[in-house]
């Protein structure tokens, strides 16, 4: 792709709307083109000013009941019915406190599992896992194999390395697979599948733990701005990176352990 | 279908989305009461064709009808400020000649936001664009919506969303950098 294909492109690119083919295309030209990388940082740079400093104008508290009036709603009617929304509204917002209480109540509970799921040493495996993340977004080494192509990816792995990971192309759910590379991690050489979303990479961590023949439920962990995402299943051990949504990476994963 | 589910239906979309609603006309019309004359308009307007509306994104469907009545509104009490039949081209006529405009690379909107005060800056900037740009910036920055949920807002075709907003975003650029040269 050449400066003025990728320019026509650059805003769809930033604003994540381009078709995977195209942001493969673009992230390869900004990765060589000083100039059309430089444009690119002064589009996002401008994007996250009017988002970061534009005005959010709310509504004045007093519009939503200018507007029921005019619909002839509940405050219009007879004098019965008004007080009957009231103490619906009254009710709903006790309910959302009590809620968010719940909600604050249970996320401190489950916090409290996984710290005592032996925290110190996934905690030491979650920081390889961020460095190896890191870095090969820095270095732009994303793959020693790259190819999308799963029966590909899988008998180069398992010629490298003393175990066959699960390999499968999940572009149809919207996590096309670039490629596998190896990796050091927990003292001993693991697979890396490299999965993409939009324009973010997603890094899954895979290797053989004897201690986890079962499926053990997800846990998601928030640091340094990425999410990552730690499950075992019948003796692999899974960690997936990323900064896609949490929700997303959810996805992704029990994509990924579904269609294995 | 009585009468109070239809306004209990209406009112459960309208609340959801009023933030969005007047944040869309306040940024249109530039002017506190302006925008809440607008809201309310098009809130009457939305509830008057709701049997029209059948579910899918109440945002994207009320955001169409609040941009709408905003141009009836111009039409008539602003008719001066109305760019008929706005395209590119015309807006090129009007004295923003957005593709003359040259990228100065040595620019960086980072280091001028972080000594100036940056809300009144970007405000001031946004501001000033045209409408039709700015409205493409809301939608898109503000409301985070998709090319194609601000095609079908905007009522354009979704290849012209991304021209919009990388002309948008130029000018917008320009005027930051307006502001800095002026201040």
């Amino acid at each position: 792709m050449d400066c003025t294909q990728t320019r026509s492109l650059l805003h769809g690119y930033v604003d994540q709307e381009l078709d995977l083919a195209n942001v493969i295309a673009v992230d390869e030209h900004l990765q060589s083109c000083m100039a059309c990388k430089k444009i690119y940082d002064q589009h996002s740079a401008l994007r996250s000013a009017v988002r970061q400093h534009a005005s959010y104008y709310a509504a004045p508290a007093a519009l939503a009941d200018r507007i029921r009036a005019t619909i002839g709603g509940p405050a219009a009617h007879a004098p019965a019915k008004t007080v009957k929304p009231r103490w619906q509204w009254f009710q709903l917002g006790r309910w959302l406190q009590l809620g968010t209480a719940v909600t604050a109540t249970a996320a401190v509970t489950w916090m409290a599992a996984i710290q005592l799921n032996g925290p110190s040493r996934n905690e030491a495996i979650m920081q390889q896992v961020i460095a190896s993340h890191a870095r090969s977004l820095l270095t732009s080494h994303l793959a020693d194999v790259a190819t999308s192509d799963q029966h590909t990816v899988k008998p180069w792995l398992s010629s490298k390395l003393d175990f066959s990971p699960p390999v499968t192309d999940l572009t149809g759910a919207g996590f096309p697979l670039v490629g596998g590379r190896l990796d050091y991690l927990d003292s001993r050489a693991v697979a890396t599948l490299v999965y993409r979303h939009r324009q973010h990479v997603i890094n899954l961590f895979v290797w053989p733990d004897s201690k986890s023949d079962k499926m053990s439920p997800m846990q998601i962990y928030s640091r340094h701005g990425y999410c990552l995402l730690h499950w075992t299943d019948a003796g692999m051990t899974y960690w997936a990176i990323s900064d896609v949504e949490p929700a997303d990476l959810k996805t992704f994963a029990e994509t990924y352990a579904s269609a294995k | 279908m009585g009468k109070q589910s239809r306004v209990d239906r209406f009112e459960e979309i309208f609340v959801a989305h009023l933030d969005a609603a007047y944040d869309l006309a306040r940024w249109l019309t530039r002017d506190e009461r302006n925008a809440e004359d607008v809201v309310q308009e098009a809130c009457l307007r939305a509830f008057k064709f709701f049997d029209s509306f059948h579910g899918g994104d109440g945002r994207i469907w009320l955001l169409a009808i609040v941009r709408n009545t905003y141009y009836t509104w111009l039409e008539k009490n602003r008719p001066q400020m109305l760019n008929v039949s706005f395209d590119e081209d015309t807006l090129t006529a009007n004295g923003y000649d957005v593709d003359a405009l040259t990228h100065d690379t040595e620019y960086c909107v980072d280091r001028l936001l972080e000594r100036e005060d940056s809300r009144r800056l970007v405000n001031h900037a946004l501001d000033r664009l045209p409408a039709e740009f700015r409205e493409v910036i809301v939608l898109r920055e503000l409301e985070d919506m998709s090319y194609k949920e601000i095609a079908a807002v905007a009522n354009i075709p979704i290849g012209t969303v991304m021209s919009r907003l990388a002309r948008a975003r130029k000018l917008l650029q320009q005027h930051l950098q307006q502001s800095k040269q002026e201040s």
